[in-house]
């Protein structure tokens, strides 16, 4: 029942080989023949930058996705994927971020779902609570096994994702940060436990983007850098000046356009946001015609704080002033009234209709001058739309074709002339080239730029550092909810600086 | 090409249904038809003009069902205003033909033509003219002639479709609302029998009981309909502000409206209403077609306009297709969603008002189960239950197509467990339908960057 692995990995063949794995989507060569090993009783860190591919990498070895090319082995065993559950069976739990529980059942109900040990058709439940607390003994802690899943704690839950994956025999635990949502005393124990898993010959794969635990449980570190890897180096071996450099050694080229800035007065100016764990203490302000980057790490809190400013989430304190008037946004819809727009982050969840026409999805904002007595104007409307796929060059076949059916560059086209239409004066972009390629990226760019141009004030939050620092004029980091960090002089900044900031 | 094939069944799908039906059923019923009434009456006429030209003297024999009365005055009528001899006319028994046929015979001018119904023209009397009239010389029996036609497609029996439908077909109205925006509104059904109990209620109790005014009639409706809409106000509210399912509150709120409607009514129906509420219901409006029916055809043509043309049906979609990306499009979706709640429930109202203007009477016992056909009316009609799609035009058209299953069915003697049985399946099918489809985008929708 208990997994036995031989204590001495060094001479055998490694418990995980990963080699030369590819994998793209459409339009993002997300993994460009990444290889990893791991041994038995050994913690390997996986670390790099966001969008570098760590999760990618770690879907492909628990079979969430099929890698395009490249092997995985398993103790020298070659491996091919097809589901979850082939991973599963050979080994492998990957614990996501977001927990893989059911929250109604309990603990144990969760530990054994899909493999419920059965006597006679019945579910054995003695010999389930026997097993569960045997498990957790192992683990060295004491979880409720009769409480559901949703009354645990977090660090709890974490707990039951381990036991889980112990009780099907894992040889390689995936940990994908799960320190995020911990406090330092659960995040000691977790270590705790991590030894513990070392000792019993189980391989972990431990990614996180705080250096200090990096430092303090892993083993060995492999750095992948824009689906490649780009260094892979013994703990004891490396300093953390030499991993940053590692995980943020692009080079900037001129895949960024040029501008000329002329910054104005001050246009918007927040002070003391704040919501919940997310956004702890947040102000700043943006000018007219700046381009104000905001980054920092996944976590950090940018989106929420966006999310604040434009009503979108309440907000438990803070001011928002507009030209010096202060504004009472309790809605998107007063902060649109107010001259606000925003591009979410993920344009299938919040930013389209997927299911209704380009058209229609363009117009949703703008109805209100493109109605005459509550009639929408149709003609107008298309009028309008025309104007922007041919100044925007988004490819539809015509206005009524559904969003759904489009790339996600011109989705995001899409999402652009809507909030254009509207001739917002403060534009806030969140991740506005997540999943592009790069011809469109660059339209974009030049758009902000244009934007920006015309006297526009432009938020935009961006995971990819050479985005940041060629297009903004000014950059604030943000960590755990709080700006750490300004860099008044975006041109001037270097990637190690900000994720100096980021990582705090 | 089979974009093209599911963009056609997505659009016109049902149509075709509904014209396969039509006529299966057409075909089904085609039988022999005589004309009755004033039809008959016409044909009638012209065949003894034609036969007999501009001058003959001509006895018009009817029976005392109400068609065949009508029938001898209209042709009466015709006559005379064609200028011919004034017809004799009997309506009556044999032996009143009889009887008249004889006094005929005293004055001893001869007769033309006997102008029969079909009914007529078979009684015995006339079988030996020759030997007991001499007199009369040798009329002739006309008779309308039979033709070929369906049943199905006669125009009586067409607005009688149009008419048993009415209800349910407006109250689709504001259930389309709903779903097009992601709910459901299961209070329809029990709202109808409030609606029709409070409206009876208030005439019998405050409007003066059978000698009520139009006034009052009017004012008792536009009051129990309001009420209903309060009560759909208070659903939305439950369902806006406080984040409940709309399946939950509506199921509750069709448990309360029912057992209030019981309650209003004492467990009795309320037939205390004067003979002119039946207006409404079964009063004809223009070219013979029911008030009910012209109103559900003015309520389809003004909720067509306002989803396909006005801001607050755009409104309606984008709520249903992605509530998240319309909240951050600016779109005000708790106010959209308590206009959806209340304009089911106002137009729940206007059906049990309309309900009981057809059955002149109000009674707990209304509605029963419609929630389930307007639901299906919906649904057979393309709209997605998931919400974001759907055309109000699909949903008259679910409904009739149900209201031609049942009509069909009763025309064909089908009985009425099987009638349940067919009407399920189609809904089924309906419904896989809208499956087929709503798989298309999803699967063309769902590869990409995650």
């Amino acid at each position: 029942m208990i997994a036995s692995a031989p204590p001495s990995p060094i001479l055998a063949a490694p418990l995980l080989e990963m080699r030369g794995i590819v994998k793209s989507f459409p339009g993002v060569q997300a993994l460009r023949g990444v290889s990893l090993s791991l041994h038995a009783g050994e913690v390997l860190a996986l670390l790099g930058e966001n969008g570098a591919g760590k999760s990618t990498l770690m879907k492909v070895l628990g079979g969430a996705f099929r890698a395009d090319a490249g092997s995985i082995a398993i103790a020298g065993a070659t491996q091919h994927f097809a589901s979850p559950q082939d991973s599963r069976r050979a080994g492998v739990a990957v614990i996501y971020q977001e927990f893989n529980l059911v929250p109604g059942l309990t603990a144990c109900e969760n530990i054994f779902l899909g493999q419920e040990p059965t006597r006679a058709g019945f579910i054995a439940q003695s010999q389930e609570r026997r097993q569960a607390a045997e498990l957790f003994k192992r683990l060295g802690v004491e979880v409720d096994l009769d409480a559901p899943c949703h009354r645990l704690t977090t660090a709890q839950q974490q707990l039951v994702e381990i036991a889980k994956a112990l009780a099907f025999q894992a040889r390689i635990i995936v940990m994908d940060e799960p320190s995020a949502a911990l406090t330092d005393h659960e995040v000691g124990r977790l270590f705790a436990i991590i030894e513990e898993l070392k000792r019993q010959g189980i391989g972990i794969v431990y990614i996180s983007h705080r250096l200090d635990e990096i430092f303090a449980i892993a083993n060995r570190v492999t750095v992948l850098r824009d689906g490649q890897n780009v260094g892979e180096r013994p703990m004891g071996q490396v300093t953390r000046q030499e991993l940053i450099e590692l995980m943020v050694g692009r080079e900037l080229s001129d895949e960024f356009p040029k501008r000329s800035t002329s910054i104005g007065p001050v246009r918007l100016e927040v002070s003391g946001l704040r919501r919940g764990r997310a956004v702890r203490d947040v102000s700043f302000s943006v000018r007219r015609g700046e381009i104000l980057a905001l980054t920092g790490l996944v976590g950090a809190g940018r989106t929420e704080t966006v999310r604040l400013i434009f009503g979108a989430d309440p907000r438990e304190a803070g001011h928002i002033r507009l030209d010096g008037r202060s504004l009472a946004i309790r809605s998107p819809r007063d902060a649109i009234a107010a001259g606000i727009g925003l591009l979410t982050e993920d344009r299938k969840l919040q930013g389209l209709m997927l299911g209704h026409s380009v058209r229609e999805n363009f117009g949703l904002p703008n109805l209100d001058w493109l109605c005459r007595g509550g009639f929408v104007r149709l003609r107008r409307e298309r009028d309008e739309f025309a104007r922007y796929i041919s100044s925007l060059r988004i490819k539809v076949f015509s206005g009524e074709q559904r969003a759904g059916t489009l790339s996600g560059g011109n989705q995001q086209k899409v999402v652009l002339a809507k909030w254009l239409a509207r001739n917002c004066d403060v534009l806030i972009f969140d991740e506005p080239t997540r999943g592009i390629d790069v011809g469109a990226k660059y339209e974009i760019y030049l758009l902000i730029n244009e934007l920006a141009a015309q006297g526009k004030s432009i938020i935009m939050i961006s995971s990819e550092l050479p985005e940041v620092l060629g297009m903004a004029d000014r950059i604030l980091v943000l960590h755990e909810g709080r700006v750490t960090g300004e860099i008044a002089d975006a041109r001037a900044a270097t990637q190690e600086q900000i994720m100096k900031l980021a990582i705090a | 090409m089979n974009r093209a094939l599911s963009r056609l069944l997505t659009d016109y799908g049902m149509i075709f249904v509904l014209a396969i039906l039509c006529a299966f059923f057409s075909v089904a019923t085609y039988t022999e038809q005589s004309p009755t009434g004033e039809a008959a009456a016409r044909q009638v006429a012209s065949t003894l003009v034609a036969q007999f030209g501009p001058k003959f003297t001509v006895l018009i024999v009817a029976g005392d069902r109400s068609d065949e009365t009508l029938f001898a005055d209209k042709l009466q009528a015709i006559l005379k205003a064609s200028g011919t001899q004034a017809p004799t006319v009997v309506k009556g028994e044999p032996k009143d033909a009889r009887a008249a046929l004889k006094q005929l015979a005293v004055t001893g001018e001869p007769l033309t033509a006997i102008a029969c119904t079909r009914t007529t023209a078979a009684w015995r009397v006339f079988d030996d003219l020759k030997a007991e009239f001499p007199t009369l010389g040798n009329p002739q029996l006309i008779q309308p002639r039979t033709e070929k036609w369906p049943n199905f497609l006669k125009s009586e029996n067409l607005v009688n479709i149009a008419n048993q439908i009415a209800v349910i077909a407006i109250i689709a109205i504001g259930m389309t609302m709903v779903i097009i925006t992601g709910g459901i509104d299961l209070s329809v059904g029990s709202l109808i029998a409030f609606s029709a109990v409070l409206a009876a209620r208030f005439i019998r109790d405050y409007a003066g009981a059978e000698q009520a005014t139009v006034l009052g009639m009017t004012l008792a409706c536009i009051a129990a309909i309001v009420i209903c809409g309060l009560i759909g106000g208070f659903a939305g509210g439950m369902i806006t502000v406080f984040g409940i399912p709309p399946f939950i509150v509506t199921l509750a709120m069709m448990l309360v409206c029912s057992g209030l409607a019981y309650m209003l009514a004492a467990g009795q129906s309320i037939y205390q209403l004067p003979d002119s509420f039946i207006w409404l219901g079964r009063g004809e409006g223009v070219f013979n077609v029911p008030n009910a029916v012209l109103m559900m055809l003015i309520l389809y043509g003004v909720a067509h306009v306002v989803m396909s043309r006005m801001r607050l049906g755009r409104y309606l979609y984008a709520v249903g297709g992605n509530r998240e990306a319309a909240r951050l499009s600016g779109v005000p979706v708790r106010r959209v969603l308590m206009f959806a709640y209340i304009a089911s429930a106002l137009l729940a109202g206007l059906g049990g008002v309309i309900m009981a203007s057809q059955l002149k009477s109000g009674s707990a016992t209304y509605g029963n189960m419609y929630e389930l056909y307007v639901i299906a009316a919906v649904v057979v009609g393309g709209t997605s239950l998931s919400g974001g799609e759907g055309k109000m035009f699909g949903t008259l058209i679910g409904a009739f197509t149900i209201a031609v299953i049942q009509n069909g069915m009763n025309l064909t003697n089908v009985e009425s467990y099987t009638q349940k049985v067919v009407l399920g399946c189609v809904i089924l099918g309906a419904v896989l339908l809208d499956k087929l489809r709503h798989g298309q985008w999803l699967r063309s929708g769902s590869h990409g960057v995650s």
